[in-house]
């Protein structure tokens, strides 16, 4: 039954895999992400989940045990944060290799020293180069909701490639929004059960073989490859996702990104995740002071939405990009991206990067109103 | 390089008997079963790294496939007959 529930996003996160009807669930728990597990746990404890609940004893051998149940056949999921996101960082790499279709929720916690559990961005960009599809939920809703298309799109037979979806620490993690728990039948129509169409390693059901031996660099490139087909790939599957969760569900969070108060903008203020969400309000609220700013959200992070940005950034005179992170020496890690796409497409818009909001500090909207007038 | 239209190309390997070789050549020490000392444990057959170490039923001496066989001496180190019923030979580097 359709019920809506004041819940926490990691309790979305914890429904969206249990609306997903995930079979292996293996996790190790880390601030601000535990409670994500912890629901799962319990809820396989009652019964209520029928599903493997796999306590492991680090993130490294989570992703090894959710890619094992994925290339066994079973539709397995995973949570983590932070340092354990580092932590089982080369199995993230095996896990795209391997065409794992895992599906992990992230809640972005700032990395140390000095210590720190609050929202950056960092620690998902850091793992944007290893083949994962990366989802970037603004809200409640959207985490429960990008979960179900985020298997939707990993187990396509086009794609099969892990997908993350990532929620901010505590802006989101922790703090309770209305959300709707969609009814099981609904989500089972947008969601088939996953059978897996390219290989099992099942003794029971299949012939032993061994999956990523050694092979010589004409070969291995050849692989590499075929993965960034399927990452172009998952382009056109993600949007088809999207349209088809909004004709099943009626509303719609957007596919590779999501623009708000487009009419006659002048600015585009492009972001990631909660802070994406702030930007839309700030964007209406400076419409009535008569500034034409239109709020842009970058849903999908990869596959970049190369065409998408660029087709903003002829639209508009100027982009402004509110970055939660920061590669050392380097930029902003998403202007960084704006940037390069504009020099591909020859769009010559100038690209203001702003960072804010390191460590958790608080993106209040006088700061985006700065930002705003700065360049204005 | 050939660039491929599959986005599906997937490494996966089949086991098949010598797929790296005949590695036989690569013995210094040959290892050899003596019918007459032999138990029959299957100790040689289970330990041996290269499963070169053949039997067709429990009541068989082992065979050693000298084609694979590496003489890296494992079945002599776990025989757990007194003085060894595996004998040890120098290979002379004549085919054999």
């Amino acid at each position: 039954m359709k019920r809506y529930d004041v819940i926490t996003g990691n309790y979305s996160a914890a429904w969206g895999a249990r609306l997903s009807k995930v079979e292996v669930i293996a996790a190790y728990p880390i601030t601000p992400q535990t409670t994500i597990v912890e629901k799962l746990s319990e809820w396989v404890d009652k019964g209520e989940m029928k599903a493997k609940f796999i306590a492991v004893e680090s993130e490294h051998s989570a992703m090894s045990a959710a890619m094992g149940a994925s290339a066994a056949g079973a539709r397995a999921f995973t949570a983590t944060s932070s340092h354990g996101l580092l932590y089982m960082y080369e199995m993230i790499a095996w896990a795209a290799g391997a065409r794992t279709p895992v599906v992990m929720a992230v809640v972005n916690r700032a990395l140390g020293p000095p210590w720190n559990i609050w929202s950056e961005h960092t620690d998902v960009l850091m793992t944007r180069d290893t083949g994962w599809i990366q989802f970037w939920a603004s809200n409640n809703q959207e985490v429960l909701d990008s979960i179900i298309q985020a298997y939707r799109v990993a187990e396509d037979k086009h794609v099969l490639l892990p997908a993350m979806v990532t929620l901010e620490g505590f802006v989101l993690s922790h703090t309770a929004m209305p959300v709707t728990i969609h009814e099981q039948d609904k989500v089972d129509s947008f969601l088939p059960p996953y059978n897996p169409p390219h290989y099992v390693v099942n003794p029971m059901i299949s012939e032993p073989f061994t999956y990523g031996n050694i092979l010589f660099p004409w070969d291995y490139a050849k692989v590499r490859m075929s993965i960034e087909r399927a990452m172009i790939n998952s382009i056109d599957v993600i949007k088809k996702a999207a349209k088809e969760f909004e004709e099943i569900f009626g509303y719609s969070h957007g596919a590779l990104i999501k623009e708000e108060n487009v009419e006659n903008a002048d600015v585009a203020i492009i972001a990631m995740g909660a802070v994406a969400e702030e930007v839309e309000a700030v964007s209406e609220q400076l419409r009535k002071d008569g500034l034409k700013i239109k709020a842009v959200k970058v849903r999908v992070f990869r596959p970049f939405p190369k065409r998408e940005i660029a087709e903003i950034a002829n639209s508009v005179s100027k982009i402004i990009v509110i970055d939660r992170d920061i590669s050392f020496g380097w930029d902003g890690i998403l202007a960084s991206h704006v940037k390069a796409v504009l020099h591909e497409y020859k769009v010559d818009t100038p690209v203001f990067t702003k960072i804010m909001g390191i460590g958790g500090d608080d993106i209040l909207p006088e700061h985006i109103v700065k930002a705003v007038k700065d360049v204005y | 390089m050939e660039v491929p239209e599959d986005h599906l190309l997937l490494p996966i390997s089949k086991p098949k008997k010598g797929a790296g070789g005949e590695t036989g050549a690569w013995r210094v020490y040959r290892p050899v079963i003596d019918p007459a000392k032999c138990i029959k444990c299957m100790m040689c057959y289970m330990y041996c790294p290269e499963a070169a170490i053949e039997v067709s039923n429990r009541n068989e001496i082992p065979r050693i496939d000298y084609r694979y066989c590496k003489g890296c001496l494992i079945c002599y180190e776990v025989c757990p007959v007194p003085g060894k019923a595996i004998k040890i030979e120098r290979e002379t580097g004549e085919k054999s």
